[in-house]
């Protein structure tokens, strides 16, 4: 019976982890000589080279594709017009993130805690898992207009299933010889909380942040191509309805930058935090 | 430390008796097993698998409620954990998150204690960790772990201590050094000790008293004195009366997984093993 309702993970045997795994953490490239810098440069020079090479060869017109050389040298011009789009994006990507991931962890952290109301919501989460927030912006906007209001929303719409569905499968990891100890000392259900489901459920709510941030960014930038007249997301829009197809690669790039940044920053505090896995 | 009253023993096993709950129906883990176990005592108890002696290790603990019967500490029955009691697990089970110094302080920090450095100095120079106190799990050997784990159970300075299997994944010359060092902790401050096994080497080695387990439901099934003075040298170790010891321990359990009928035979599930909320 209870299989009829969709679980958006095992509860596991306290050891494995379902959904994602952490070898984001753990088996990122680490560079680690002198050899494999001078190697990465040059082949990244190789490509980008390749690509401008073969685009001046072919003679692509630069609404198609503009070479490497003019996007760089747009970045450097327009960035002074792009950098505050940037700020707004940002405005909205933290707001709707803080929000999201807010509500999303204390959420797995309830709702672990009790087997059968998570059962009943799970489909529900699942739903909101799987359908694109982006959906749901038309709506917003008719509803809170162009501002910050409908992204900052949308944003945590995307954000928060992400965080909670994998928060809850790093606080279902329950190692009960890890319970037991704390209960032999007449540990309180909050002092287990706090001292053995949290850190053990830590390396998961790593993930579900970093995977909830990138998809908060899609959906700010998604929500920003919708509607309203600021944003990384209005820029692209913009500078490709005027065909400034080097100003337009120029935003992608810094949107490129602020992915990577995100992935970088979590796989840091993973690093510092939940190295201990793995 | 306190031994009562001569007539009351340490820790009493009156009738335990605990069945589960299972999907496929109850299952009868322990029957009306008694034990009376002298303070400062080292009991051994042996089984085949699945007999019920882990279930009995953490109902003693107070971890596991019986579901008929009693387990009294110092006459005064065991309805939950107590301060008293220190625990071993099985395979250290120390919280990998946590430097070896944080996981020795853990019981100290969960009781909102001030740890008592001296004596847990004390404890990492007897069982050799000086030094290791800033390392995480993951960089010490199985043996170096569960020596942290003795040192763990005993920073309370706990008068039983109770040990499920703790050295059962460690190699067989680890394991002789993890005993040895049991032998030596309990020379230092003596302390009652239940200590579950599968070897019936490190019984004999380590008890004064080995009680044998009949395969589930689990009761007492014999119980054997080991009259052998300590230390116990290797050379004590290799007499005749160790050896014949051991072959009747053994014939006991082997006799009896035997005398089960292959159709009664069902095999151990997992509920004699972990944790129940």
């Amino acid at each position: 019976m209870s299989d009829a309702i969709p679980e958006f993970s095992r509860a596991g045997d306290g050891q494995k982890v379902s959904l994602t795994n952490l070898s984001a953490f753990s088996s990122g490239p680490g560079i680690r000589s002198g050899a494999e810098v001078l190697a990465i440069l040059l082949v990244a020079v190789v490509v980008i080279g390749g690509i401008e090479a073969s685009l001046r060869l072919f003679e692509v017109p630069h609404y198609i594709m503009p070479p490497p050389s003019t996007i760089a040298a747009a970045l450097v011009t327009e960035f002074p017009l792009i950098l505050p789009h940037l700020g707004y994006t940002l405005v909205e990507l933290l707001g709707g993130f803080a929000i999201g991931a807010v509500i999303g962890l204390f959420l797995a952290a309830v709702i672990t805690q009790f087997p059968f109301a998570e059962k009943i919501v799970a489909p529900y989460i699942l739903l909101l898992v799987t359908t694109p927030m982006l959906a749901l912006v038309p709506l917003l906007i008719l509803r809170f207009g162009f501002g910050y209001e409908p992204r900052i929303i949308a944003v945590a719409l995307a954000a928060g299933p992400m965080v909670m569905i994998n928060a809850a499968t790093g606080f279902r990891r329950v190692d009960s010889a890890k319970i037991a100890l704390a209960r032999s000392y007449g540990a309180s259900t909050l002092q287990i909380f706090w001292k053995i489901r949290a850190p053990m459920a830590l390396p998961m709510i790593l993930v579900g942040l970093m995977i909830g941030a990138i998809f908060g960014l899609l959906t700010a930038v998604g929500a920003e191509m919708v509607g309203g007249g600021f944003g990384l997301g209005n820029r692209l829009t913009t500078y490709s309805s005027m065909i400034q197809m080097p100003q337009f690669f120029a935003v992608v790039l810094v949107l490129s930058t602020l992915g990577i940044l995100i992935y970088v920053l979590f796989f840091l505090i993973g690093k510092k935090w939940a190295s201990w896995e793995a | 430390m306190n031994a009562g009253h001569a007539s009351i023993p340490k820790l009493a096993v009156r009738e335990a008796t605990k069945a589960y709950h299972t999907a496929s129906g109850d299952l009868l883990a322990l029957d009306a097993c008694s034990i009376d176990i002298q303070a400062n005592q080292i009991v051994s108890i042996v089984g085949p698998s699945g007999c019920g002696k882990t279930t009995l290790l953490w109902s003693m603990s107070g971890l596991h409620r019986l579901s008929g019967g009693e387990i009294a500490l110092d006459g005064a029955p065991v309805t939950g954990p107590r301060p008293e009691i220190g625990l071993v697990f099985q395979e250290a089970n120390l919280l990998p998150w946590r430097t070896l110094d944080a996981n020795i302080n853990f019981p100290f920090e969960i009781k909102g204690l001030k740890p008592d450095r001296e004596w847990i100095a004390h404890l990492i120079a007897r069982v050799g960790l000086e030094g290791f106190g800033g390392k995480f799990p993951r960089e010490l050997s199985g043996g170096m772990q569960q020596r942290a784990a003795i040192v763990r159970a005993l920073s309370l300075k706990p008068s039983v201590l109770l040990m499920d299997e703790p050295f059962g994944a460690l190699d067989s010359f680890t394991r002789e050094e993890m005993n040895r060092l049991v032998e030596e902790i309990w020379l230092d401050r003596p302390t009652t000790i239940v200590f579950i096994t599968h070897s019936i080497e490190e019984a004999i080695f380590l008890s004064d008293r080995v009680v044998v387990m009949s395969p589930r439901p689990g009761r007492v099934a014999k119980e054997y004195a080991v009259p052998f003075p300590r230390p116990r040298s290797l050379e004590i170790m290799a007499t005749r009366e160790v050896f014949d010891l051991h072959n009747a321990i053994k014939m006991d359990i082997v006799g009896a997984r035997a005398a089960q009928k292959p159709a009664a035979f069902r095999p151990a599930a997992t509920a004699s093993r972990g944790y129940e909320p």
